[in-house]
């Protein structure tokens, strides 16, 4: 395959970024998105030339690293799929593809396509946890915890937080991130003990870090690579204003 | 900062505020359109007139409809001031985006400027004239046996100093109101054609308003579920943003048609 790539390039959070064209020839169409990089970072460095930051790290799918802008969408044109399972072969011989960082304030620049996520981490660190007892093992199935709330748990925790959500939203809002991650402790009896303070705390730590309100557009959903429901983003919104009815903080 | 303004200006409260107006909003235009359905009643304007005064004397309407312009007056500067701060947060735009996402719902601050623009010119047009401006007078004679209905224009220059003068005469058998014609005010300002087609785009851009804004509403407060929410996004599209508008629309197109 022979591609036309433009792709953004950008020294440092602090400089002008700008687009790069370069053509690729002879690209494989079972090669993955990632590796197609690959092949243009080695003939970069062969001719000199910096090559193009990009995070990636298991290249399967589940760590979430991977962040790229492809034509336009968050991980490309495939649904529930990251950049790194990403195959070649969805794209024709002669595309132009333009591939952009994800775009958000709460998300500087690095450099290149590289992104500063940790405003998540800062959200999961405000509430996204739950207390555990040290001791010995508790014996399995001795919670009895019923099935479509395991599965709807279950379906939350896939989240694997790499920001699609964010990049896919016109107004570059959290909401799906974070109600994924109170649902998942929500729904479970695990999670019950901190559940008022950490849908105040996660919302407080999400407004704080400049991420845009939710418009239920469903662009979110739509984008996000493990396929987080709507649905998660009205219980977050019961969650929060729960908690704020009842919790006893004045 | 107290509890409660802090949960009103987290970004989940604030979209609680619009949505809690916005179906305010939505419950209004059903009772607007109702009333106003009496337009296309062919009794010379007779039930339209009498309710007008109705619903510009009666206390407890007068409170709901102040009500009513506070919420819309805030759920248009509170929206776009959401919109500014939603942009905020995309400081950097994107080169090219393919989005995932209904045209309506990315479109929200745009058509409620379109509809803001709407309501001023709507209001302009029948609300200030019918408080403020000396329009004509009709009487109606109801014939209290038959409901039989008379009307007669009263002689220009007329004028009441209460907004519905009613006397019954019962030698006659009849019921005489004599009220400000809103009605011929109406169908006169349809017969211009640049008026009702304003309106017509006006009842478009309520109409895709309401195809994302009806169902988002109830997603806000936290309300999705399998068995209500399929009904409730029924309802906001064939509804409000179907059957409403177009019912409304029909308005201006009556009186347009009528003139010929």
């Amino acid at each position: 395959m022979n591609l036309t790539l433009k792709v953004w390039r950008q020294k440092n959070s602090q400089s002008e970024g700008y687009f790069e064209t370069h053509q690729l020839t002879g690209i494989s169409p079972d090669m993955s998105f990632l590796e197609m990089f690959d092949v243009l970072n080695e003939k970069l460095v062969e001719e000199n030339k910096e090559p193009v930051a990009f995070d990636h790290d298991c290249r399967e799918g589940i760590c979430g690293m991977c962040s790229m802008y492809i034509n336009g969408r968050p991980h490309g044109p495939l649904e529930g799929v990251t950049t790194c399972q990403l195959h070649m072969r969805s794209f024709s011989d002669g595309d132009t593809i333009v591939v952009e960082p994800w775009r958000a304030t709460a998300f500087p620049v690095i450099k290149d396509l590289v992104v500063e996520r940790s405003s998540f981490d800062r959200i999961i660190a405000a509430g996204g946890f739950v207390s555990v007892n040290t001791g010995n093992a508790q014996d399995a199935n001795n919670i009895p915890i019923p099935k479509d709330d395991a599965d709807d748990a279950f379906a939350a925790a896939a989240c694997i937080g790499c920001g699609a959500c964010v990049a896919a939203c016109k107004n570059a809002s959290a909401m799906l991130f974070v109600s994924a991650k109170v649902s998942q402790l929500a729904l479970l009896p695990q999670g019950q003990a901190e559940r008022t303070i950490r849908a105040e705390k996660m919302v407080a730590q999400m407004d704080e870090e400049g991420f845009g309100s939710c418009t239920n557009t469903g662009a979110c959903s739509a984008e996000c690579p493990k396929e987080i429901s709507l649905e998660n983003i009205a219980r977050l919104n019961r969650e929060y204003l729960g908690a704020k009815l009842s919790s006893k903080s004045v | 900062m107290s509890w409660l303004t802090q949960t009103l200006t987290s970004s989940i409260g604030k979209k609680v505020l619009m949505s809690l107006t916005g179906l305010f909003l939505c419950l209004f235009l059903v009772v607007h359109l109702i009333g106003n359905l009496q337009l296309f009643k062919d009794d010379g304007g007779y039930a339209f007139n009498t309710y007008a005064v109705t619903m510009t004397t009666f206390t407890p309407v007068k409170i709901i409809s102040y009500l009513n312009y506070f919420f819309i007056l805030f759920h248009a500067f509170w929206g776009i001031y959401l919109e500014v701060r939603n942009r905020k947060a995309r400081n950097v735009k994107y080169n090219l985006i393919r989005n995932q996402s209904t045209w309506s719902s990315r479109n929200m601050a745009l058509l409620g400027t379109i509809l803001l623009v709407y309501i001023v010119v709507h209001m302009g047009d029948f609300w200030y004239k019918f408080h403020n401006e000396p329009l004509p007078y009709v009487q109606y004679t109801e014939m209290l046996s038959t409901g039989e209905v008379f009307s007669q224009v009263m002689p220009a220059g007329y004028t009441q100093d209460v907004k519905q003068v009613e006397f019954v005469n019962s030698d006659e058998g009849t019921r005489t109101v004599i009220v400000k014609d809103l009605y011929q005010t109406v169908s006169v300002a349809f017969q211009n054609f640049l008026l009702s087609f304003f309106y017509l785009l006006g009842m478009v851009a309520v109409g895709f308003h309401l195809y994302h804004g009806f169902q988002s509403a109830f997603q806000t407060l936290g309300i999705n579920h399998p068995k209500y929410s399929p009904f409730i996004k029924a309802v906001g599209i064939w509804v409000f943003a179907f059957i409403i508008p177009a019912a409304f629309a029909a308005m201006p197109l009556y009186f347009y048609f009528k003139q010929f």
